[in-house]
């Protein structure tokens, strides 16, 4: 079903265990779990598209980012949303060239026909030169056709997939699943290396069944505390060790308490930005109250968790 | 096959049992994945298979649960293993489980277990209540007949070291009956709990609505929220649909400019696909107020499909009860309505006039009315006129009664006349029923 494992960008050395994977990620700044990190191995390995899912915020788009970087591959990024179309995602041909080479060829079209002794050469000749004009070079590649062009292999990130419409999805199947396209007019286009795919989504529609099965499904959880706290020490290394797990302890205490939006792991990282910003060495209740808006980002969140910050404080400590 | 694959194909099956589909494709996958990762690292090659084969949030969940109960290596519950002096020899001809039970061998007997398990069908088991039968086959399979037989024979000779060796048999058969029940308990958790619950699901879609017991109003409201769910990715994801062949001149030209006037792109027209606005009237009168319930509780669990929804409950007046419904979790709603509107004589004349002031200015053709009750009204003006208003303003109107067909108009009921301006008048009274109504409704709106 998939072509056995080329040489190229698969080869790379970090991806010959789950343990180098984890080794690798963390030290381009992504703190990976166990899980996660057997995704991208299996991912690479079985050569499948890794469809990772997860509350926003959750580090999804961060792995592909980061996948890229340890790989030394580019990173191709196609944000999905409704009304995305073939068009926009895999090619378009380049109607302004395509124009001035009719105009061109209708100026040569005379001189070209004369030499003809009858109608049939005539036709023969003119059906060649229509040909060209649905040829590669008038081809516009988009994302998804440069990632498969990109010779040694590339990271295709497919942003925000339950965004697209479902025959968006369908389309993508084919590539998804041969690492291929079929473009009417030229014919099947192959990778020349298979890219590493990750497909995100939030959830805000159900993915059809044949897209799942395609893929290898990774959902990232909220991370506990002691993961939670590698991940802002990588993020941000500029932070004390005691506020770091102070602050992670609040965020853990405040996603068990009933909120319209968690605050999810970019949160946690731009609270410890801001907190350094303030030069702050330890958390109080004062403090909390004044930056609670870079946590939470709803009006209703922020006056329900305000008059339990002392409560929340103390019960971490 | 290798023994590992197999052991790989009887998980793929309890997964499956637990309601995560696994594909022949995906089958193969895991195959894949468990070579490639091999059978040595029990995280890894959790790890590797969960990615390959649970397919969302949930499906982790119970992905996770059931490789740690097909995986669990049987506890032995012994906390000492039998001391050297306290091994008795069995004496020769002795059956093999008698010797294997005397000589403490827990693999032996381990192995004997699974080689019975399979012949008995153990794996095939698919109710909880075939635990005690399956126990007895398996063990009769691994020689407890012939063990017994000689634990009799031991007795009655009456020497006392034969005594002492039937004691210790004993002994060692009720540890043995103790593990052989684990053994099969585990096997129904992987292979029968969810056959069992849907088989309790499909009698619940059958069960009368308006005689619900309190112990499964659990199961119920769990079940509605999956019928709601199937229904809503059923319907939830069309909003545009292409014309058939019908061009879009304006559209064609406006795009056409840039290419100095040539139509390359060629726009069709398509049409937007509204969601259904539904307002909803519910009697919350006693006889009625638990089928309310179970369709309040349907209607917002498809909050991705219904685009607004109000919601009016009455006995004597009918009342908005969208904020309740709105603030509240649905089941404490249901009882803040009740206590707000409930108990009360019903009087569906006067309650038909407060639901059309409150929302007949905003009835449209994209509105649905669903009125669940069953038209009972004490002798009351039945204000017909009110009815019929309804039934020209809105697209379509639905009367949901509990009662069967051959009550209606008999008595007070003036089912008979309210029916003439509804669109669709039917029986509803479970939940089965419910949710054929509610895909019908649903399919009006979404495709032709």
């Amino acid at each position: 079903m998939t072509a056995p494992l080329t040489a190229g960008s698969h080869a790379h050395p970090a991806l010959a265990s789950v343990d180098t994977i984890i080794a690798g990620l963390a030290g381009v700044g992504y703190i990976a779990s166990r899980r996660i990190a057997t995704a991208l191995f299996m991912s690479t390995h079985l050569q499948k598209p890794v469809l990772v899912e997860g509350v926003a915020g959750v580090g999804k788009t961060e792995l592909a980012l980061c996948a890229a970087a340890l790989l030394g591959l580019p990173l191709i990024r196609m944000q999905c949303y409704e009304g995305l179309d073939e068009s926009k995602a895999l090619y378009e041909w380049k109607y302004g060239k395509q124009l001035l080479y009719t105009q061109i060829l209708k100026d040569h079209m005379g001189a070209s026909l004369s030499g003809a002794p009858d109608m049939a050469t005539a036709m023969e000749r003119l059906h060649g030169t229509g040909d060209l004009f649905f040829s590669e070079p008038f081809l516009e590649p988009r994302p998804l056709l440069n990632a498969l062009r990109e010779p040694g292999g590339a990271v295709l990130l497919i942003d925000e997939i339950d965004k697209s419409d479902e025959a968006f999805e369908a389309f993508l199947l084919e590539m998804l699943s041969a690492f291929q396209v079929s473009i009417p007019e030229i014919g099947v286009i192959k990778a020349i290396t298979p890219p590493i795919v990750f497909l995100t989504s939030n959830n805000v529609r159900d993915l059809g069944d044949a897209l799942k099965r395609r893929c290898l499904h990774l959902h990232i959880p909220l991370p506990d505390q002691g993961l939670e706290e590698k991940i802002v020490a990588a993020r941000v290394p500029g932070i004390e060790a005691s506020l770091r797990t102070e602050l992670v302890r609040f965020v853990q205490a405040l996603r068990t308490l009933d909120l319209r939006k968690l605050p999810s792991i970019s949160e946690t990282v731009d609270w410890a930005r801001a907190l350094i910003l303030l030069h702050a060495g330890a958390l109080d209740a004062e403090l909390v109250r004044e930056t609670l808006n870079v946590l939470l980002k709803f009006e209703a969140d922020v006056v329900a968790v305000e008059p339990r910050i002392g409560e929340l404080l103390s019960q971490g400590a | 096959m290798q023994p590992m694959q197999h052991t790989l194909e009887s998980f793929l099956r309890a997964l499956r049992a637990h309601d995560v589909r696994v594909s022949p494709a995906e089958a193969i996958d895991a195959h894949r994945a468990a070579a490639e990762v091999g059978y040595g690292d029990r995280t890894l090659l959790k790890d590797a298979l969960c990615v390959t084969l649970a397919k969302s949030a949930e499906e982790v969940d119970t992905f996770d649960s059931c490789f740690d109960t097909f995986f669990a290596r049987p506890s032995s519950d012994r906390t000492q293993p039998p001391k050297q002096a306290d091994v008795m020899s069995a004496p020769q001809g002795a059956p093999d489980l008698a010797g294997q039970l005397l000589a403490g061998d827990e693999a032996g007997l381990a192995q004997a277990m699974e080689a019975s398990a399979a012949r008995v069908g153990a794996g095939e088991i698919r109710l909880t209540s075939q635990r005690n039968l399956l126990t007895r086959r398996m063990l009769d399979d691994m020689g407890l007949r012939e063990l017994e037989a000689m634990m009799q024979a031991l007795r009655a000779s009456g020497a006392p070291r034969d005594e002492a060796l039937a004691e210790r048999l004993a002994e060692r058969r009720a540890a043995l009956f103790v593990q052989a029940a684990a053994f099969v308990e585990r096997q129904s958790r992987l292979y029968a709990s969810e056959t069992g619950r849907r088989m309790r699901d499909a009698l619940l879609a059958r069960q009368s609505l308006t005689s619900v017991e309190p112990e499964d109003f659990r199961a119920m409201e769990a079940l509605v929220r999956r019928m709601a769910k199937r229904l809503a990715s059923r319907y939830a994801r069309k909003r545009h649909r292409a014309h058939q062949g019908k061009l879009d001149v304006r559209k064609t030209i406006r795009r056409s400019m840039g290419h100095g006037g040539i139509p390359f792109e060629v726009v069709w027209k398509t049409e937007t696909i509204h969601k259904p606005k539904i307002a909803v009237l519910c009697d919350v009168s006693r006889s009625v107020a638990s089928a309310a319930q179970f369709l309040l509780l349907f209607l917002y669990s498809l909050n991705e499909v219904v685009e607004r929804l109000d919601a009016y409950a009455f006995s004597d007046r009918a009342v908005n009860v969208n904020d309740l419904l709105d603030d509240e979790k649905v089941d404490d709603a249901i009882t803040l309505v009740m206590a707000k509107v409930g108990f009360k004589p019903t009087d569906y004349g006067r309650s038909l006039g407060d639901f059309l002031d409150a929302q007949g200015s905003k009835m449209d053709r994209r509105t649905t009315v669903i009125i669940l009750g069953d038209g009972r009204s004490n002798y009351a003006e039945p204000r017909l006129d009110l009815m019929r208003t309804i039934g020209e303003r809105a697209r379509s109107v639905i009367w949901l009664n509990p009662e069967p067909e051959t009550y209606w108009g008999q008595g007070d009921s003036k089912m008979d006349a309210y029916g003439r301006f509804c669109t669709v008048a039917k029986t509803c009274n479970t939940l089965g029923q419910l949710e054929r109504i509610i895909e019908d409704v649903l399919r009006t709106y979404m495709s032709r």
